[in-house]
Formats: structure tokens, sequence, C-alpha cells
């Protein structure tokens, strides 16, 4: 079986790096000053000469059809080959095939980098995070401020040079912790007793908190005098108001904050505010060791724990196969991995569904419907990882552990008895029954519903072309008629082998969006009744290579690598860089996690213009974004 | 009120027949009023992280936590008396957070659920996030768990309950909200270049004051040493988040808290320098109590 996924996916491989090839060639035919191979060990794609960047980009996407910008981050490159701040670009087309990887670097002392975003929009938040964390200035971006973190914070965290409060040392594990180490609040270390620090010039008399001024300037705080003289047409003398929803409301699907400008009641500009949970995983990653970032990533979308932990696991899979020793995971590893993956969909969509009612009103009622066949789920979950919600269960090269011979579940005890169940029967039941008749459930009682219908249909619409300039991904791309899914555009695992559709709807409204979830779990469910017999026939394989747990410390080569899943809310990414010292402590140079909910809430002002304040929140219900992984 | 719920409520010293005590209950007005609250605690429809997600779990039909008596969970912190705080808590969360719990009115609980609430957990290290959300508001009961389960999450809110029924109207210094006149609202952080807890101002402008001379953070960071905590010398003051509940450590009202009082004790108003006083003096009480209370055991 294994030799037949190798052969389907061999040639297109080949002929896919052809066309990329391709493309890298003739931009360097047609910008001979401005484009150059990246020679360096282990990296691919162009550097682009920064001064030339916007005619360059706009030949890729223009000339070369690279329409749809995936993902674009900073690496700060301090102490490598090259000291600077390269912004790394990921451009894919949208009718499928590898990306397009162009880079343009900086000097670190006076970074600037022009903006992209008239080029691709969606680029607008990537590049804010940029500055934000790296302190790169984009030239040509429109609203440049910080975004993760406030007005007013001290340095730029991400460049290697700037240390956290509880710095200890560059890499774990730390000595204080092994071998021998003694362990110690991290509080004793601070002056401060807090996570903080101060810059050694700070003056407390020149206090201001400007977070909230800097936010606010630009959007009409106050009466503005001019518009009440005027007028507006009806003789009415009307002034826009600005009003704050967030971070905590009940409707934001957690600390989210949208600043609004309102005439009436209709939206004049929104602006999305997050940062409210900006947990760090990426400077912590580049502390932790390879392996260390897994459970992290199942807290980036925690919904979706099992989608973020194939990602990674590719992403790093992908920079391992350049080793030598290096074993592709066997076939039964990824069955099981693709068994969770679409489980996790089914779980993520219910959810979604579930809370998109919540935002239009029907207050935890359909919630509860669609929970009840989410937690028989999790069991599954608890049962083969050990944790409902922060599976960690894939590794490098398989996963973590076979799938168990018996389900036990102390919850909702029987009796007071622990339910003891057989695994595959429990799944079976699931794949072949529950979940079916739960979605059909959802269906019957929500598609048709009048006041549904009336609350999405031809609310909040996204077009095509809009959708694919921003970047989104996932069911809001596919829902505006883009048949856009990684699983068959650059197809990872063994969804090559599987039948399944991708699903479009045509009018890129809520209720689309909507019908759409309702489709791909539908198509969900196909794959995992494929899965289950391949599930039995390999059963008692090994899932690992050699059978062998994997390496604590995996020896990663040098180099970069882009992996990236249809992750039911979207294409995640991973961007990972290697600096690979082989003596010494293994670690990610660079860890970037290309989050979809993050990028998909660059369209959301746009979506919401001139409609009324309550479509907002269900606007952005039908984004399904999850915080954990927008402020990562 | 149902037959159990009585006897419960039930105070041995007074007997009441056999055939009567399905009816009847002699109780004090002080343990009436603890049950009524503990067995309608309204939590804060408040979400943070991965924890949020756990608690809808627990408030869904299968955990469902209404049995429970957290009946309704209200979206205003002036309905609520129970702040579940759910996740991360970061820097510039805390502001919100602190100010929302300055909104609820009193008696009021605070429940960190998970390691981030109570520590920092996994990102205890990270440059944005608040190492535990008692640093800044006082936490009465901690969940572990990374997110805690659905049954952690019960066994701490009945921990909650436990501890309500423990809390006496005649026992005025026991909490803040029996003693007299409104209790002081928590300090609201800043955010400047960091977070700026109010409450340490003073340490602040003495580290810069060190600054200035030329001891640099990087000196001091230095002489601190990084990972060598056993042979290090503790700093002077370690901050007392705690000011009252089950977990408050016995460095009560050290020097960063005492700064706090005092500047507001210098203030023109006697009324409230009277009352900070007898606040701190109770304090003291508090703690010679349980300082006896851990001799005699």
């Amino acid at each position: 079986m294994t030799e037949v996924v190798a052969e389907a996916k061999g040639p297109e491989r080949e002929e896919n790096l052809n066309t990329a090839e391709a493309g890298y060639q003739s931009l360097k035919e047609r910008f001979p000053d401005a484009v150059s191979d990246d020679a360096r060990e282990g990296y691919s794609g162009i550097l682009v000469d920064a001064t030339h960047l916007p005619e360059v980009a706009t030949a890729i996407r223009d000339e070369l059809g690279y329409d749809y910008l995936s993902s674009a981050t900073a690496v700060d490159h301090l102490g490598l080959e090259g000291e600077c701040l390269e912004m790394v670009y990921h451009a894919y087309r949208t009718s499928g095939g590898p990306a397009l990887v162009f880079k343009a670097q900086t000097d670190r002392s006076a970074a600037e980098i022009p903006s992209v975003t008239p080029v691709w929009p969606g680029a607008d938040f990537q590049e804010r995070e940029a500055w934000d964390l790296f302190g790169i200035q984009f030239p040509g971006h429109p609203n440049l401020k910080r975004i993760l973190l406030w007005e007013g914070f001290d340095g730029h965290p991400l460049r290697k040079d700037w240390r956290e409060p509880y710095y200890e040392e560059e890499h774990k594990p730390f000595d204080s912790r092994w071998p021998g180490g003694k362990v110690f609040r991290a509080e004793e270390t601070n002056l401060f007793g807090k996570n903080v620090q101060y810059p050694d010039d700070f003056d407390l008399g020149q206090l201001a908190d400007v977070s909230d001024e800097a936010l606010y300037s630009g959007l009409g705080l106050g009466v503005n005098v001019e518009p009440l003289a005027n007028g507006s047409s009806n003789g009415l003398q009307t002034d826009t108001i600005v009003v704050n929803m967030g971070p905590h409301h009940p409707s934001t699907h957690g600390v989210f904050r949208m600043v609004t400008e309102l005439r009436g009641e209709t939206i004049h500009s929104l602006e999305p505010v997050m940062g409210y949970l900006h947990r760090n995983h990426e400077k912590i990653g580049e502390r932790n060791a390879w392996l260390h970032n897994m459970p992290f990533t199942d807290r980036l979308d925690y919904i979706s724990s099992m989608g973020n932990n194939l990602g990674y696991a590719l992403a790093v899979e992908q920079l391992m196969s350049r080793g030598a020793r290096y074993k592709a995971p066997p076939y039964r590893a990824e069955v099981i991995r693709v068994l969770m993956a679409e489980l996790t969909r089914i779980v993520n969509h219910l959810w979604a569904v579930g809370f998109l009612l919540n935002d239009l009103g029907a207050f935890f009622t359909p919630m509860l419907y669609a929970n009840n066949t989410r937690e028989k789920i999790l069991d599954v979950f608890e049962a083969a990882a050990g944790s409902r919600l922060m599976c960690n269960y894939m590794r490098f090269g398989g996963v973590y552990k076979d799938i168990p011979e018996r389900l036990r579940s102390v919850a909702n005890l029987v009796n007071d008895k622990i339910r003891d169940l057989d695994f595959m029967q429990f799944l079976g039941e699931l794949v072949r029954d529950a979940i079916p008749r739960a979605i059909d459930e959802l269906d019957d009682l929500l598609t048709e519903n009048e006041i549904l219908r009336t609350r999405c249909e031809g609310v909040g619409i996204l077009p095509a072309e809009t959708a694919i300039a921003y970047s989104t991904a996932g069911p809001l791309l596919r829902a505006s008629g883009v048949a856009y899914d990684v699983r068959r555009a650059e197809p990872y695992s063994i969804y090559p082998d599987l039948d399944f559709a991708v699903c479009t709807r045509p009018n890129g409204d809520i209720y689309d969006r909507y019908l759409i979830r309702i489709d791909e779990m539908r198509e969900s469910v196909k794959i995992l009744k494929q899965i289950l017999p391949l599930l039995e026939q390999t059963a008692g394989q090994e899932i690992m290579p050699g059978g062998k747990p994997g390496a604590y410390m995996p020896r990663v080569p040098v180099g970069e690598a882009y992996g990236r899943v249809e992750n039911p809310k979207g294409e995640l990414g991973y961007y990972v860089v290697s600096a690979g010292d082989p003596k010494g402590p293994q670690n990610p140079w660079r860890y970037h996690i290309r989050a979809t909910s993050f990028i998909n809430l660059t369209v959301l002002g746009t979506l919401c213009q001139g409609h009324k304040v309550a479509d907002v929140v269900t606007i952005l219900g039908s984004i399904d974004i999850v915080l954990g992984e927008v402020d990562r | 009120m149902s037959e159990l719920e009585l006897r419960e409520l039930q105070d041995t010293e007074f007997p009441i027949p056999e055939d009567l005590q399905n009816t009847i209950a002699i109780t004090s007005l002080s343990r009436l009023y603890s049950w009524s609250r503990r067995s309608s605690l309204w939590p804060m429809l408040f979400g943070l992280a991965c924890c949020a997600i756990e608690m809808i779990g627990t408030a869904a039909s299968r955990f469902d936590f209404s049995r429970f008596g957290m009946e309704v969970m209200r979206a205003t912190p002036r309905q609520a008396d129970l702040m579940i705080v759910s996740g991360t808590v970061t820097k510039k969360m805390i502001v919100p957070i602190v100010r929302l719990y300055n909104q609820m009115p009193e008696p009021k609980y605070v429940l960190a659920m998970g390691a981030c609430a109570s520590g920092g957990g996994p990102f205890k290290e990270g440059y944005s996030v608040v190492s535990g959300v008692d640093k800044y508001i006082p936490t009465d009961v901690y969940v572990p768990g990374c997110p805690p389960t659905p049954q952690a999450l019960l066994h701490g809110l009945i921990t909650l309950q436990k501890l309500i029924d423990g809390q006496s109207l005649a026992r005025m210094d026991d909490v803040p909200w029996y003693g007299v006149g409104p209790s002081e609202p928590a300090p609201v952080p800043i955010l400047g270049p960091d977070i700026i807890d109010p409450r340490q101002m003073e340490l602040i402008r003495q580290q810069a004051e060190r600054a200035a001379l030329g001891a640099g953070k990087a000196a001091e960071r230095a002489a601190l040493g990084a990972g060598k905590a056993a042979e290090r010398a503790l700093p002077d003051v370690i901050v007392a988040s705690n000011t009252r509940g089950l977990e408050a450590p016995e460095t009560v009202g050290t020097a960063a808290t005492g700064v706090a009082e005092s500047e507001a004790a210098d203030g023109e108003d006697p009324e409230k320098a009277r009352r900070i006083a007898k606040r701190l003096e109770a304090r003291a009480r508090l703690a010679a109590r349980r300082a006896a209370k851990q001799g005699g055991a």
C-alpha cells in the first residue's frame, strides 16, 4: 500500500517543482538586477532586492498567476550568514500547486521593506505583526501600528537580541531544570516579583497609556462639527459614533475586540483589535526543542488540536526528510492521522455552527445539540491521546500511540461504573450512525429555518476576488466559490487516495458559510467511512518508523520548510527554520505559525462595512475564529 | 427546599424530633445566608482561552454545572458573583480583567481555572503573559490542569461552595465585605513600556534611581544571575498579591502593599484612614489566628 502511495505522489511532485522552478527562472530573466537565487544551504526560492519588491510582487501575481499570498513573515538572522532581517513570502496559485517563495532582506539597524499590501491586501495584518514583533517598517502600508502588543511597548520581542523578563537561557532544557537542576520560582529572579522589566531610562513622570488613544486616532471620536453643520441629505443633522465591542463581550468568541464607527446603526468602519491572548508561542517556540513545541501547537486553535499537531509534524518532517537517516511515517500512522484530522474537522464545524446560532440569538440551545456529538468524538480523543482537548498526539514520523482496544470513559458514569467499550465498535457506530444523524439533525432544524435564512442570506457577502486577494482560507474562501483546499491543491498524507469532494458554494454570504460547514462535515464522514476499513486492514502495523518511539531531541538538518494542512478553519501553515548546530542543542531558529483565524480577520473590516451592528456579530461568527490562533 | 438540604442546614445544637426533621430546621442566620449564596453562584460569562472551551463543556448538558447552583452565566460583571478566569491572562488583558473584577458587586469570588490563570502555566516565560491572575486580583480557588477537565472544574466549584459555607456573618474580619464600609477596588494596572502595577510605583522609581546611578538593568540581571536561584539571595521584597483568601501567603502586608496603603493613609480623608487601619488590624488578627492554628496542629 505504501509503495502505491509513493508512486502516485512521485511524478506529480516533480512536475510541480518544475513549474515553481520555471517561475523563478522567468523572474530572474525579467529582473536580472533585483532577483537572485537563495543559495544558502537548505533554503529555496529567490531573494528579491527590497527596493524592487513592489514590481517583482506585481509580476509574480499578474504575470505568473500567483494570486494567493499564503504567508508573509519575518526572520531575524542575527549571527547567521548575512546578518539581516528577512521577510519571507509564500505565494500560491488558487488553481493548485506548490509555493513560489521569495524573500526580501533589510539591514537590522534601519529595517525597512516596501509593503506588498497594494498587491496582496492579505499581507496587511502580517506586515503589522512583523512591525510589532521585529520592528520592520513597511513604507506604503496604510495602517502600520502594533497589532499583538500595545502601542508604547518597549522593544520588538522576536528579535534575537531581545530578552524577556524571565529570560534564563537561549535554549531548553535549561540547566536549572535538567540535569540535576533545582526548580525555583521565576518570580524570585525578578526584582518586581512579576513578569516585568522596564527600560533603564524609564521616567514614571512621563507615564501615559497611549494604547487606546492610538487606536481611536483616525476614528471619529467625539462630536465632529462639520457633518453637524452641513446636515445630511434628508435634513437631519447627524454625526458618527464610535462603539467599542470587547475584549469582554459574549459574542466575540474570546477576547477579541472590535472598534466600530457607526452612522446610525450602520457600520461605517470597523477595526479589529487583537493581542489580548498573545501568548508568545513563537518566542517560546524558539527556546523550545523541536518536540517541545508539539503540545504548544495544541493550544493554538484549541478546538482542533489534532489538526495543529499534523501541520507541525509535516513541516518538521519536511526538514528532517533532508537528513540521511530519515524514514517516512508508516502507512498506519498516516491512516490514524487522517482519522484524527477529519474527526477534528467535524468537532470544529459542529462547534462553529452551534456558535453561529448563538450569535444569531438562539442562545445556547442549538449549541447543546451540536455539543452532544462533539463530546462523543472527544471521548475518542481521550481514549487515544489521553486528553479530551489538548491531544499532543502526533510525533515526527508517526503518532504517539496506536489507537487503543478499549474506550474507557469516566465522564457520565453509567450506574457508577466506568464505561468500558470496544474502541473500534464505538468509532464505527460514531462514524456510521451518530455523526451523520447529528449532521442531519442540525440540517433539519436549521437550514430551512426562516429566521436563520432571513438573517444570513445576502449578508456579509465576500466576492471571490476579494476573498483571494485578502488571503482568506478554508470555508470562508470556499463559500465564495473558490475551490481551494490544501488537501487537493498540494496533497499530503494519504489524501490523494481518498475519495472526497472539495465543496464550494457560490454566493459568499453568511448562509453559504453555514451551508459549507454542513457540506464539509458530510465529506468528512465520507472520508472517515473509507478510513475505517483501512484501520482494520492495518491493525497491528507499526505507527512509528521501525516501531521505535521518536527521538526526544531529533536532529533536524539546516534549512527552512513551510508545511501546511487544511485545518477546519482553513490553511494552517508552519514556517520553520533550523540553524542546526549538530553538536549543540537542537532548537528551531524560527517557528512561525501561519494562523488562519488571524489572516481571515484581515477582511473583517471590509466585510462589515454597510451592515448593521447586529450583523457584525454574525459575520464574525461565520468567519469562525479562535483567539488562541489569532493572537498566538 | 428539598429534604436533604434541610438536613444540611440543621444546626446540631438544637435537636429536632426525628419525625419533624423533614419539615423543620433550626439554624443560624449566617449559615442560612451562606447556604443560599453558595447555592446560587452566578459565574460571569467570560472566557479567555482554551479553558473557556472546557468551561462551556462544563456548562453544557453532559456535565451541567447548573446542578450545583451555577444556574446562569451572566455576561455583565454587575450581575455576577464569581469570576472564572478561564485561560491565559496576558498583560493586555489583565487591565480589563481588573476593571471587570472591580465592577462585580460584593461578595465576589475568583476561581483561577487551569495552569495559566493559576501561575502562568506553559506560557509563564512569555513576555506578555501575566504569571497568574493572583498577581493582580485576590483569588480564592485554583483548579489545576491544562485544561482542567469538566470534572476538575466542578470539583473546584464545589470547593468554592465549601469555602463560602465556612464564611460567617459573625466573624466580620473573615472577608472584606462583612467589614465596615465598601472595600478598596483593586488597583488597575497601566500599560507602559511594560505593565505597571500601581502598587509597585515606588519600587519602579527606586529601580530608575539605581539605574541613573549606573547600576543598570543589565548589571542587576548579572547580579541576580540567571538559572542559579539556589545560590542567589532573594530580593528583599516578595510581593504579596493575595490580601485575602485561603491561599494567602504568610508575607501578607509586605513592603509593596504597605507602600500603597501608607500612601493612601497619608491622604486627608480620616474616615478612609480609619478604615484602612481597621482592616490592617483585622488582617494581623487573622494572621495571628492562623499562626495559632498551625501551632496547635
